[in-house]
């Protein structure tokens, strides 16, 4: 993809839309169908290596429009049930095709309590937009209706309007919930709990809250003001923060029901230790977990050098390991933090690459350079113990796995040195073992996630889990389908109770 | 909260605070540690080995030595002031029982965490000796509280300054040596330390524990920052931690890996003397 300027994109929505405005209500499917896609305005590659400011720029309200105009409101609504949580999505796209966009996001917020983070980090090509018929009638998945584009269009209009509503409250219960991390689980459960009037408190283990959207998912991706807006949001509706507070450690999980007087807890303390390879040289210095780099460059500000007292490792070439959205994450803050080469290597191709396709092609317009079917066996270090290159060795595919995704099987004698200084490690995360650890009643799977019902229960009586402490490494979107699930159960409990 | 409501410097580079921090208080336990930040923006995480608690008060003590940026901006905080961000109590405890004879060595600030763990193993029965040691005599820290728990005490100086010019492995290797041999020992200390106190009682057989000190940026089992080489394995200092048998710890690895930062810290600290420089003139 050539890279076009949010201008010319403007221009030529703007004067597509004057035509369409007349005949929108009269178009026919296939008229909808061959409306050009709306791209999405991004920051100019060669500028945005440069900052950590939000690379996609969000539509114009011409470009929504003509987007919107796209979708056939066709019968079979394939996109709803492509949606973790069921948003009526035909709906709030009509409501934006019509200009109507504060009934459009009062469509979205029945349903969902994140929409300017899910519109922004949602993989909808494999969820909503992988069925659209659009795109099916295209044979482009690409081709699909911008769902997420427009869900993040219509939320960033409401709060740039200055008309986000506050969730009403019911009177008070005069029970009192506890939630175990600020992340987006925790977040979720905490609207939707206080929102019937118990007495809500999060418990965050970090300074500031918002969990993995804070220290781990980029500003250039997803802005922290998104993140502060949120959480403004539950201040407003009388909840309760409390950081630098470790649940399992500043206080064991069964002390906060015993002492504290919690009637219920929700555990959404999200993914833990990060995964190494097991290869010889990991602890070299020089290779660090992506969720370290991040974190030290995120929350401690480290990408702003010389004022964060945190530092952040100086490198030239950095090789990246792994395929998913963490992955990109972290090659694309290695080049803003001024490395001359980044790589990512992948074991398999890019088609069975986990990460959305969007970052992908963002990353590749940034000049990060992608290695395929090639994984590190070796991790080489100089006298000093410090990361001087990795040896690598390269793979084809063979059948399908568990995954139904094809294995990777390596090629016998294919070794080959790349030069790097440092190694990010993306390959995935294990559960945090806090809770379970100091918890003992707490079922757990062999993994060491929480093992919980439909309802999000766990093993212990009115303790609740969700999101990745449950999942696994997972997404924002099932975070937040979990969350809900939870706080349906535990408003039920307290009712009953 | 975290307000500051003693300030002693003990030498030098070497301070002792007592902090507000009631919740950590009730739940710590011999061998655990707290993070703290002193910018919620801008400020570094590090962590600190709590050396005591004082439970009426609910205050815990914190000794550290001025190494880099954040103990600097610390030690020059005073009575009344708070700190910003202070998280704990964190890692898991020691695991305390009647073992018989313990020797606890602790170098330079590495007394501070020995101290609460010596006091839990000398109330569970243990006979307790107590190894000290510094480069000199005003560094030494907290030698009447631990006089006050030992069967015997031994302090050592690098320099002669003070106790006996040695470095504390001397006396170690002596009680490895001694009949009835320990059945324990505990090090804490610089990473040099401990990786020699652990090669002292190797030859002998004498399990040796020692607490790790490592890079940390969450403390709580996210950033893996914190992972050392633990015989076949690799652990997690935070959450694995932060005690590991001496004998299986890589403490090379590990002592390069401390070192990550050290061209950029020593640029920033240099970076720093010149602003002050400019701001006396």
């Amino acid at each position: 993809m050539t890279y076009i300027p949010p201008e010319t994109l403007q221009k030529e929505a703007d004067k597509l839309l004057q035509e369409l405005i007349p005949k929108k209500d009269l178009m026919k499917a296939k008229e909808r169908t061959r409306l050009p896609s709306q791209a999405m305005p991004a920051q100019d590659p060669n500028v945005r290596i440069t900052n950590l400011d939000e690379v996609a720029l969000g539509y114009t309200p011409e470009q929504a429009r003509v987007e919107a105009m796209r979708c056939t409101q066709c019968k079979k609504q394939p996109c709803i049930a492509g949606c973790p949580v069921g948003i009526d999505i035909p709906r709030f796209i009509k409501h934006i095709a019509d200009g109507e966009f504060q009934e459009s996001i009062n469509v979205i917020k029945e349903q969902s309590i994140l929409p300017a983070i899910c519109g922004r980090v949602c993989p909808q090509e494999v969820q909503c937009q992988l069925p659209c018929t659009v795109g099916k009638s295209l044979k482009d998945v690409n081709k699909a209706v911008s769902i997420g584009r427009l869900e993040r269009f219509v939320s960033d209009w409401e709060r740039e309007q200055g008309s986000v509503q506050i969730p009403a409250v019911k009177p008070a219960t005069g029970k009192k919930v506890a939630i175990v991390g600020s992340g987006p689980a925790g977040l979720v459960v905490a609207t939707d709990v206080r929102r019937e009037g118990h007495d809500v408190t999060i418990f965050e283990a970090f300074h500031k809250p918002g969990g993995v959207v804070r220290y781990g998912i980029p500003e250039f991706r997803l802005p922290n003001t998104l993140v502060d807006a949120d959480i403004d949001t539950l201040d407003k509706m009388g909840v309760k923060l409390e950081t630098n507070f470790v649940v399992g450690r500043t206080r064991k999980l069964v002390d906060l029901m015993k002492k504290d007087g919690f009637d219920a807890v929700f555990v959404g303390s999200g993914a833990g230790l990060p995964m190494f390879m097991g290869i010889e040289g990991e602890n070299l210095v020089g290779v660090f977990s992506a969720n370290e780099y991040l974190t030290r460059a995120n929350l401690m500000r480290a990408f702003e050098r010389g004022a964060a007292d945190t530092p952040i490792y100086k490198s030239k070439k950095v090789v990246v390991l792994g395929g998913g959205n963490v992955a990109m994450d972290a090659a694309r803050m290695a080049k803003r933090l001024g490395a001359e080469q980044v790589y990512v290597v992948y074991r398999r191709t890019e088609v069975e690459m986990p990460a959305r396709v969007e970052e992908v092609e963002h990353a590749k317009e940034e000049g990060i350079i992608f290695h395929f079917l090639q994984n590190a066996s070796k991790i080489i270090g100089d006298d000093k113990g410090k990361v001087k290159a990795m040896e690598c060795l390269r793979y084809e595919l063979g059948e399908p796995d568990d995954s139904g995704r094809r294995r990777p099987v390596v090629i016998e004698g294919s070794e080959f040195e790349i030069e790097v200084d440092t190694v990010l490690v993306s390959i995935g995360n294990g559960s945090n073992p806090l809770i379970p650890q100091t918890t003992s009643e707490m079922e757990v799977n062999r993994w060491g996630n929480i093992v919980v019902n439909e309802g999000q229960k766990t093993s212990m009586d009115r303790v609740y889990a969700g999101g990745d402490i449950v999942l696994g490494a997972a997404t924002v979107i099932l975070a937040m389908g979990e969350g809900r699930r939870a706080a349906a159960s535990i408003n039920e409990l307290l009712a009953e109770s | 909260m975290n307000e500051i409501i003693q300030k002693k410097q003990l030498s030098d580079d070497v301070y002792l605070m007592r902090v507000k921090a009631p919740l950590i208080v009730e739940e710590r336990l011999p061998g655990q540690f707290i993070m703290l930040q002193l910018d919620s923006d801008y400020g570094e995480r590090i962590p600190l080995t709590i050396a005591d608690a004082n439970e009426e008060e609910g205050t815990i003590s914190l000794i550290f030595q001025v190494v880099g940026k954040t103990t600097k901006d610390l030690s020059l905080l005073n009575v009344g002031d708070s700190i910003d961000n202070l998280v704990g109590p964190l890692g898991s405890p020691t695991h305390i029982d009647n073992f018989g004879r313990v020797v606890c060595v602790g170098g330079g600030i590495g007394v501070a965490p020995l101290h609460p763990i010596a006091q839990a193993l000398k109330k569970a029965g243990n006979h307790v000796t107590i190894i000290i040691g510094a480069r000199n005599k005003d560094l030494i820290v907290l030698e009447d509280e631990m006089r006050a728990i030992a069967d015997e005490l031994i302090v050592c100086t690098d320099d002669g300054s003070y106790g006996r010019k040695d470095l504390v492995t001397a006396p170690l290797k002596e009680a490895c040596e001694a009949d009835p041999k320990p059945d324990m020992a505990i090090a804490i200390g610089p990473p040099i330390m401990m990786k020699f106190c652990a090669e002292t009682t190797r030859p002998y057989g004498v399990f040796t524990q020692v607490s790790l000190n490592t890079i940390m940026v969450d403390g709580t089992g996210m950033c893996g920052g914190c992972r050392v080489n633990v015989g076949d394995e690799v652990k997690f200092v935070c959450v694995d931690g932060p005690e590991f048998d001496g004998h299986k710890v890589d403490f090379d690895n590990m002592m390069n890996r401390l070192n990550s930062y050290k061209e950029i810290e020593t640029s920033a600290h240099k970076c720093n003397i010149d602003k002050l420089a400019e701001a006396k003139k």
